[in-house]
């Protein structure tokens, strides 16, 4: 891809200074760093809570708290990593990303944007307060059902089932929001020349989030929906005594909660080829294969929801069905995997942090991948459901394919983003200390699942100890090697080493074409691809 | 100035693409609300969530299957909130496919108040679900007893001959809930 060079002219706008600039703002790099911030200061609130929940878990018997509270901090953790910290992390992504990569001046509806990030402290705020809540004796706490909010469980809940409604309902406006800006973006606003097959694959990867974001929130939203109704208001949608179905609950949540695993990878495979092709210096190898495998995935993503509860009493062709659609998302997930692999195969590579990251992500995402597969057995599942094994596997998915994609991203763009490079030996540290406490964190937790260790359970059997333990204490240097990343961040966007232009050595795109970091106002003028 | 309108006109047709996306959200707030239906109707045309007919079946008239056994099994749960004993005065009969069969359910109140309960009843394999008729059930409407009250109730039944033939034991369940609480 060519393009022509481009003016910018910068600093004509007045806009508000101090705290207001932000409240404000419809500025995509303002909104991408808040979106930013947010992800990561949620990433440390449930990070926290898990590793309360680890600590207890750390010994056989009750230790630290009570069965009810210990619940709370499960569902919540989850919530909190999928809503409040992986999905404002790709948002943060795309405000920040997409325009400098479409050569667009802006987002598409930048009040809409505005909207959407003001909308999420107000949601986090709502999923929280019932733990505060309950300390000064109102209510018993935040919502204790898991993140699944279950009928008939939910429906019995206390308060915190009503306030996770309402932040879900927020957050879900919020998503919806965000997705409409990104497909006008994309629709409307690439540079003149870039076709819809020219456009980097990080815009693919949203807009097929996009649109499996407006396909399903919706439904999600129905869901708790009809959960209050039924809490409050007298319906039976989920009530058996009243003519209703629990199990309709479980349809209607997986129907959003199976795309919304995709809703969160989407983006990170999106830029990941990305920043391999840049660290190997060749160009992505399988753009179109790529391009086509993300769509077959996120259509088939809609129609396997039900192997999230295989275990419920379906008929057997219903089984049959699930299990094989699901197994049919790892043809298209292969070939993505081929084309990464592809793309750094005798490609001039060198190891900086987003390399490290990147190579990681691959391996361990695999290994979420592969698991999967085991889980999509019907019949191998009977033994997993709702065991550790699970446990482990989402998180293979979720944190390593997730949350380390995430700092992939995070390490790759920052320098453009503050005009600074970051340490290298702080990101290596990083990198090091995350990807083994990880492993030492979650490959017992397949052994445990294994053995038989129900999840979502505080106490365990006696055999369980060791693995507990040795979980429990990588968990802790898993959350500790964190604060390195923070201070890494942290110390990048006050100074250091100037940033150049292009960065990296091989770095290709339109956001490299731009100044370190870029100015207020960028492609006011926009560039043309030839 | 070209400039500006150029601007206006993309911002113009940012906003009319963002409404039409606006249809895309209510077409799935749609889906939604109507995945309520089509998962009853769904369940009822094919039986997959075990539930029967809550209606009484019309008398059957056409002739007896007198070439196959099957066995029907009874079961019984009382739900949280509702303490009453209630039990199938038989685990199980032998039917021919086709031939009224009428057995016992007993419930009791075990508390001081009067209690209203309901019956909700379960089919297992679901491929029988659609195949057991109902002539009379206590499931069709609530029962109440009084304190301490005893009940005997019948159920009267028969399963229909075009039951597959490689079904040979089908188990009813019924769950009894709380029939106020549920209301309220």
């Amino acid at each position: 891809m060519s393009y022509s060079a481009t003016a910018h002219h910068d600093e004509h706008h007045d806009h508000p200074t101090g705290i207001m600039r932000w409240f404000t703002t419809t500025n995509h790099k303002d909104i991408g760093t808040m979106y930013l911030i947010f992800s990561l200061i949620m990433f440390m609130v449930g990070g926290f809570m898990i590793l309360a929940v680890r600590a207890e878990l750390f010994q056989p018997g009750m230790q630290l708290m009570q069965p009810e509270f210990y619940n709370q901090l499960i569902g919540v953790h989850a919530l909190i990593m999928i809503f409040a910290a992986l999905m404002p992390a790709a948002t943060g992504f795309a405000n920040w990303m997409l325009p400098l990569q479409l050569g667009a001046p802006d987002m598409a509806l930048p009040r809409l944007n505005n909207w959407g990030f003001w909308l999420l402290p107000p949601a986090a705020i709502l999923l929280t307060l019932p733990f505060a809540l309950a300390l000064i004796g109102i209510g018993d706490g935040a919502i204790a059902t898991g993140w699944t909010f279950y009928a008939p469980l939910s429906t019995q809940g206390g308060i915190g089932v009503d306030f996770a409604i309402f932040a879900v309902h927020i957050l879900g406006i919020s998503s919806v929001m965000g997705s409409i800006n990104v497909i006008v973006t994309i629709f409307n606003m690439r540079a003149p020349g870039m076709t819809l097959m020219k456009m980097p694959i990080f815009a693919w990867g949203w807009l097929i989030t996009a649109f499996l974001l407006i396909a399903t929130i919706p439904v999600l939203a129905g869901a708790v929906t009809m959960l209050l109704t039924d809490r409050h208001f007298g319906t039976h949608f989920f009530s058996a005594a009243g003519g209703g179905d629990p199990i309709l609950f479980q349809h209607l949540f997986w129907f959003f909660g199976h795309p919304e695993v995709y809703i969160v990878l989407l983006p990170v495979w999106g830029f990941m080829p990305q920043i391999l092709q840049t660290f190997s210096r060749k160009p992505m190898y399988g753009y179109k294969a790529q391009v086509y495998s993300l769509w077959a995935i996120g259509v088939l993503s809609l129609v396997v929801w039900a192997h999230h509860f295989f275990t419920v009493g379906m008929p057997i062709p219903a089984l049959v069905y699930f299990m094989f659609s699901t197994m049919a998302i790892s043809l298209p997930l292969a070939v993505l995997f081929f084309c990464w692999i592809a793309t750094i195969w005798r490609g001039s590579m060198t190891f900086e942090t987003p390399m490290l990251f990147a190579i990681g992500w691959i391996i361990l995402f695999g290994i979420g991948g592969l698991t999967g597969l085991v889980l999509a057995d019907v019949a191998a599942d009977a033994q997993y459901h709702h065991t550790y094994f699970v446990v482990a596997h989402f998180h293979y998915t979720l944190f390593a394919g997730g949350i380390m994609g995430i700092m992939a991203g995070v390490y790759y763009w920052l320098p453009k983003m503050t005009g600074h490079m970051y340490s290298e030996t702080l990101g290596k540290w990083h990198f090091w200390l995350t990807a083994i406490s990880f492993n030492l964190t979650f490959i017992p937790q397949f052994f445990l699942g294994l053995a038989g260790m129900p999840r979502r359970i505080p106490d365990y059997a006696l055999q369980f100890a060791d693995f507990n333990a040795v979980s429990t204490v990588a968990a802790f240097v898993l959350g500790l090697a964190q604060l390195i990343f923070i201070y890494n961040v942290v110390q990048c966007a006050r100074g250091g080493k100037k940033a150049t232009d292009r960065v990296w050595e091989g770095a290709e795109g339109l956001e490299w074409t731009l100044p370190s970091p870029p100015p207020y106002h960028s492609f006011t003028v926009q560039p043309v691809i030839k | 100035m070209g400039m500006m309108n150029a601007n206006e006109e993309r911002q113009k047709a940012n906003r009319r693409l963002g409404l039409k996306m606006l249809w895309l959200v209510a077409a799935s707030a749609l889906f939604a609300v109507s995945l309520v239906p089509l998962y009853d109707v769904f369940c009822t045309v094919t039986g997959l969530n075990g539930k029967t007919e809550n209606s009484a079946a019309q008398e059957f008239q056409s002739a007896v299957d007198e070439q196959r056994w099957v066995k029907v099994e009874f079961t019984s749960n009382v739900m949280p909130g509702l303490s009453w004993n209630f039990h199938p005065k038989q685990n199980s009969v032998m039917v021919r496919p086709g031939q009224i069969e009428t057995v016992l359910f007993e419930a009791k109140n075990m508390t001081n108040e009067v209690v209203a309960g309901q019956a909700v009843p379960s089919v297992s394999p679901s491929s029988a679900t659609t195949h057991v008729k109902k002539i009379e059930c206590f499931c069709f409407v609530r029962q109440e007893l009084q304190p301490g009250e005893s009940k005997v109730m019948p159920l009267r039944f028969y399963v229909s001959p075009d039951l597959p033939q490689k079904v040979e034991v089908v188990t009813l369940s019924y769950a009894f809930f709380n029939a106020v609480k549920a209301v309220n």
